[in-house]
């Protein structure tokens, strides 16, 4: 295991043309999905990249899977810049970078069977006759039983649906796994144990995840690092612990104190001084300045005006925000 | 903490619920009961799949044609609503029990304005009473539930499409749908969960407020066990069709009895960290031919002989906390459950 | 497979292929099974789903199921025409004597024939038009299939049907190549539409991530989803064919005599009500009641699959 990164973003964008103004002007009008956004992901650990509606945390995860070519920015892969070039991706990289989608509803075709679901990734990576066995050991590496091979899905509960999801993705033998919120849509009980099979295979086949959710209480066990995003952009990057020790950016106390909890220990954590109000602006309209500043009870004039930078707030705790101004000139 | 009143405003009673499918007869709800009184805030926990959304069905006469009831008793206000005529139902509808789906979306017309609908129900309500209502008076009581449920332009909205609003919005939208007509119970079911947490908090403590200034009974339907300590006075556990456990809210989260409450408590991921529990093993019976005795005994990891063969009552074990497990039969006070 | 994953558990897997097949064998049965089940649920399906097996049953063993199968061709017997419905012959006479049962049945034969044969050569151009046109929608695929569907659409059926009739020798091939050519835009409209949504779900996605060829993603990924819909309409289309055979029959564009065909006799017969009415009544009713069949079998299967999607 070397010291670069597994993955690496940096000053991500990506714009999408939805329409265009009136005549006579007919300006485009632009929604910006992803507006420069950096992160890494190290190998075998688990970025947690947490964000509402608009944030552009599915756009991010979509973009590095390949379903979308950025607008701008970079976006490295073990040393390998992904969109280098305009031919498609290349199959040893489509192998390498799978993804887990949110609905288990219409993530799996409902005409096919499960087996037909994880052949379609078996035939198209790798050659082999025995296709039953094969798929016979993904579902035994899923804890699933191989009788699961000729259902369809809608006689699957969520959970197993999500799990036939999981080993559609981990069939390539991949080494990054983007898990776009597994478990949203999940009882609370059939998420731990979606969970804690995705802990067990991250162990076992040494894997990384990208794990995109909104659920704050799951992030804070299960990613080591933590990314919150908001229209957009990043508001701040930590680790885990430190994160949630000390969070600085007011969305971030925002959505801490929006949180459900089921304890008087977690709720002495949420911060009290930031109550969530205002909508969540449209990324078609984006506010000038920190575009934050609509909702933020600690809204400056400067906040109005310009757009703040990514800087260390506490040592490995970067924030995006006025309130901790650039403290030093260059790294 | 609930107050005995005379008449409870819902009582439930040993309510069976059937569906006939293929293969034969799904067995979903199995003997629940449940009581509301004047006021009270209660929460019905289950996972999907549990019969909660089948119950509250039930209580509102639409379940599908395929729905069978066997056995047991709805009553609001000491009304038999499962005997009710169609005329006597669209009266309660609305007026007595209002209830707020999950998805705010799906919930309301696309194709009608906010002021349409709004005004449509409350014309409903009124006629449903014998009253009538004029147009203007309409209009002005659906500008006045917008502006209750705290929507900035009530005027605009009215001429709004839902399409035009955002989720949070339409939720607004709906909860005051569902207020309008003045209902003693509102019944929630999984409020926000379609919504951005932020937005979600917004919505739930807008709910609590209302609720609290008009003294409405509600039942609040979830699987999100921390919306439930915020936002209720006490709280049934729904397991597989029946009642497992039924305790003030505090008690319920400082000390759960039933194993499945137990496993569930343990399954929450917790912001103090502590890392994710394996869950509970197995999965929700089928309700074709659902497990003999108690129906968690397969999954419970203190799953004794009796279990297999008789299903447990509820145990009234202290004041107005009551399981249905064998492994409080011991320690349950004498006199019938609560 | 990762090695990592593979070496720890090939010792536990135990993998049984004759096992796997008898799943197989018994999850096939059940989903027809439980199919069945939905699909009967609906007496009115159940009775269109006999109809047309009668319907189909009595076409093909036309032949032996019918008393005076020489009537179905040149025949004459002036002694016996214009009989009332007897005991011999069920549905009467025509005017020149030939057995009005058999006549129906054989008319019935050519109908069928003719609608099949129309939705064999019409269903795989225009489905496969659809799912191209709606997969790579916005495109200029997309434009240039459905513009040209649009011009075949614009052109009125039964006109253009009796136009090319009227040129080429009146046959029943040629009423048919008429129709199909009028008939494969709809097919691509109704899976046009239905696979520009189908693209974006997320098991499509899942395929074009994973690099899947085109051929895997439109046959294998998409159309079996649009089966319920085309299946649907296919069932409720041999109503229409069935219809339009009949009325270019009627005017005498269509199957020529002696070969019956229902809606030459219905012409012929019409002149002789209403004394002689069987001779043009029971063509009548027995077109009534095969468009009926297949109405309320399409209603079925629209059923059966409509909840599936809920």
């Amino acid at each position: 295991m070397n010291g670069a990164p597994l993955l690496s973003v940096a000053d991500l964008k990506k714009h999408f043309v939805v329409g265009h103004t009136r005549v006579p002007r007919r300006a485009p009008i632009v929604v910006r999905a992803v507006d420069g956004v950096s992160f890494s992901v190290a190998e075998g650990e688990t970025l947690g990249l947490v964000g509402e509606s608009g944030s552009g945390k599915s756009t991010v995860a979509y973009t590095t899977v390949g379903m979308y070519r950025p607008t701008s920015g970079s976006v490295v892969f073990q040393g390998e810049e992904l969109f280098a070039d305009g031919k498609p991706r290349p199959q040893h990289l489509r192998k390498a970078i799978q993804i887990v989608f949110q609905d288990p509803g219409s993530s799996l075709n409902p005409r096919h069977t499960v087996k037909e679901i994880l052949s379609m990734p078996l035939r198209v990576h790798q050659r082999g006759k025995n296709r039953v066995e094969q798929v016979a050991r993904l579902l035994e590496l899923v804890d699933l039983p191989s009788d699961f091979m000729y259902k369809h899905p809608t006689t699957l509960s969520g959970g197993e649906k999500q799990i036939v999801g999981i080993a559609r993705a981990l069939a390539s033998d991949p080494r990054l796994v983007i898990l776009d919120e597994p478990t949203s849509a999940l009882d609370v009980s059939v998420q731990a144990k979606t969970i804690s099979l995705l802990l067990r295979l991250q162990r076992e086949l040494t894997l990384s995840y990208l794990f995109i959710t909104h659920d704050l209480s799951l992030m804070r066990n299960v990613a080591s690092r933590v990314a919150i995003m908001y229209l957009g952009r990043t508001c701040e990057i930590a680790e885990t612990v430190e994160f949630f020790r000390n969070p600085l950016h007011p969305y971030t106390q925002m959505l801490l104190s929006s949180i459900p909890v089921i304890s008087e220990a977690e709720a002495e954590l949420k911060p009290r001084k930031v109550i969530s109000t205002g909508e969540i602006p449209s990324p078609v309209n984006v506010p000038a300045g920190c575009s934050f500043h609509t909702r933020c009870p600690f809204a400056m004039d400067v906040c109005r005006r310009v757009d703040p930078v990514m800087v260390d707030g506490a040592p490995g705790h970067q924030v995006r925000c006025h309130l901790y101004p650039k403290k030093q000139e260059g790294a | 903490m609930a107050e005995s009143r005379a008449v409870p405003l819902l009582e439930v009673r040993d309510l069976h619920v059937h569906f006939a499918v293929y293969g034969g007869l799904l067995k979903v709800l199995d003997g629940v009961s449940l009581v509301v009184h004047r006021g009270e805030k209660v929460g019905l926990v289950g996972e999907t799949g549990c019969g909660k959304t089948t119950m509250m069905k039930a209580l509102l006469r639409v379940l599908p044609s395929s729905a069978r009831i066997p056995a047991g008793e709805v009553l609001f206000d000491g009304r038999d609503v499962l005997a009710m005529s169609r005329r006597d139902l669209s009266g309660l509808r609305g007026r007595g029990i209002s209830m707020i789906f999950q998805d705010p979306t799906a919930a309301l017309n696309p194709v009608f304005t906010v002021g349409e609908q709004l005004e449509t129900v409350i014309t409903h309500s009124a006629a449903a009473a014998g009253r009538r209502v004029s147009r203007r008076a309409a209009r002005r009581q659906a500008e006045a539930s917008l502006e209750k449920v705290a929507l900035a332009d009530p005027e605009r909205l009215l001429h709004s499409y839902p399409v035009q609003l955002s989720g949070g919005m339409r939720q607004r939208v709906c909860i005051g749908m569902a207020l309008a007509t003045g209902p003693g119970l509102l019944i929630a079911d999984e409020p926000g969960t379609s919504l951005d947490v932020t937005i979600q908090d917004q919505i739930l403590r807008l709910l609590q407020a209302l609720v609290n200034e008009r003294d409405a009974s509600v039942i609040l339907i979830t699987h999100t066990l921390g919306v439930v300590r915020e936002m209720t006075e006490r709280v049934y556990v729904m397991y597989a069709g029946n009642i497992v456990e039924e305790a003030g809210t505090g008690r319920l989260f400082a000390s759960p009895m039933h194993p499945y409450t137990k496993g569930l408590l343990q399954t929450v991921p917790r912001l103090t960290g502590g890392g994710i529990a394996a869950g509970i093993p197995g999965r929700i019976p089928d309700y074709l031919s659902p497990p003999t005795g108690c129906r968690f005994h397969p999954r419970c990891p203190f799953a004794m002989e009796v279990c297999r063969k008789n299903k447990p009552p509820l145990f009234h074990v202290d004041n107005g906390h009551d399981v249905a497990c064998f492994l409080y039969e011991g320690s349950a006070s004498k006199g019938a459950a609560s | 497979m990762s090695q990592g994953a593979s070496a720890g558990r090939e010792a536990t897997i135990s993998f049984d292929p004759g096992r796997m097949r008898e799943l197989e064998r018994a999850s096939r049965r059940e989903n027809l099974g439980r199919a069945w089940y939905k699909f009967s649920r609906n007496p009115l399906s159940v009775a269109g789903l006999a109809v047309v097996a009668a319907v189909i049953l009595l076409a093909v063993f036309a032949r032996y199921a019918t008393p005076y199968p020489r009537d179905a061709g040149a025949f004459v017997d002036f002694a016996h025409a214009k009989l009332a419905p007897s005991v011999h012959h069920v549905f009467g006479t025509d005017q020149i004597g030939r057995d009005i049962l058999t006549r129906v049945v054989f008319g019935l034969r050519s109908s069928l024939l003719m609608a099949v044969l129309v939705l064999v050569l019409v269903v795989p151009p225009g489905v496969f038009l659809g799912l191209l046109a709606g997969y790579f929608r916005g495109t200029w695929v997309d434009v240039v299939i459905m513009r040209v569907t649009d011009v075949f659409l614009a052109v009125p059926p039964l006109i253009l049907a009796l136009a090319v009739a009227s040129v080429l020798q009146p046959s029943l091939w040629h009423g048919m190549m008429a129709v199909s050519l009028m008939w494969w835009p709809w097919y691509t409209r109704l899976v046009y539409g239905l696979t520009s949504q189908l693209r974006n779900e997320s098991f499509v996605a899942a395929a074009e991530v994973n690099g899947a060829s085109l051929w895997h993603i439109l046959f294998r990924e998409i159309l079996p989803n649009t089966v319920s819909s085309v299946l649907t309409k296919m069932s409720l289309d041999v109503a229409w064919v069935i219809i339009i055979g009949s009325m270019l029959s009627f005017v005498g564009l269509g199957v020529q005599p002696p070969e019956p065909s229902l809606g030459s006799m219905v012409a012929d017969g019409a002149r002789y009500l209403p004394d002689q009415w069987w001779i043009a009544v029971f063509p009548a009713l027995a077109i009534v009641v095969v468009v009926m069949g297949f109405n309320l079998l399409g209603d079925g299967i629209r059923d059966l699959f409509a909840s599936e999607q809920g």
